[in-house]
């Protein structure tokens, strides 16, 4: 019950940063934006995990970790190459 | 014995859940890209570490604890240098934007 009160929590952390994704006057406000995404889903996806007793949830946590980590690399290469 | 390693967990993700509830709100509402990110790289350290540990704790198994820690050290990992990337190409662009 409080886990998925807890998995509540994480998944309005990940939906916060919204604003910030699509009005943020940078471009680096939109990539931390998107970090925080990744990172609240993650979090959402462990404490959903838990609290399911799923732990299939726990490698889809691992993917969207990778993904993340591609994704911020990415933005920081293209902003060097743009320079 | 389980007792006290279920509340152990529970206290440790409400913790980390905090972390994160207020990392979101700084993103949200601080003024600055650097203080933005001063507050994003908390919760990809600590909030994350905090959130895994007591998941770990909850389940109580030894065989999900490697998928947790690698999905730690990968955010922490990434977290820590995307923060370095992203303050460096900040810091070099000037305030053009």
């Amino acid at each position: 019950m409080i886990l998925n009160f807890l998995a509540f929590c994480t998944l309005v952390a990940t939906l916060a940063a919204l604003p910030r994704l699509i009005l943020g006057p940078t471009a680096a406000d939109r990539i931390i934006a998107a970090q925080l995404a990744g990172t609240g889903t993650v979090a959402t996806l462990i404490v959903l995990g838990t609290a399911d007793n799923a732990p299939a949830l726990f490698d889809a946590a691992l993917v969207f970790a990778t993904l993340a980590a591609v994704s911020g690399l990415a933005f920081v290469a293209l902003q060097r190459t743009r320079l | 014995m389980t007792t006290v390693l279920h509340a152990l967990g529970l206290t440790l993700t409400t913790f980390g859940v905090s972390f994160l509830l207020i990392a979101a709100l700084g993103v949200w509402r601080l003024p600055d890209v650097l203080s933005r990110l001063h507050a994003l790289t908390k919760a990809d350290s600590a909030g994350l570490a905090l959130i895994a540990l007591g998941a770990a704790c909850l389940t109580g198994r030894l065989n999900t604890l490697l998928t947790l820690g690698l999905c730690v050290v990968l955010v922490a990992l990434s977290g820590v240098t995307i923060g370095h990337l992203i303050a460096r190409a900040h810091l070099s662009e000037g305030d053009l934007e």
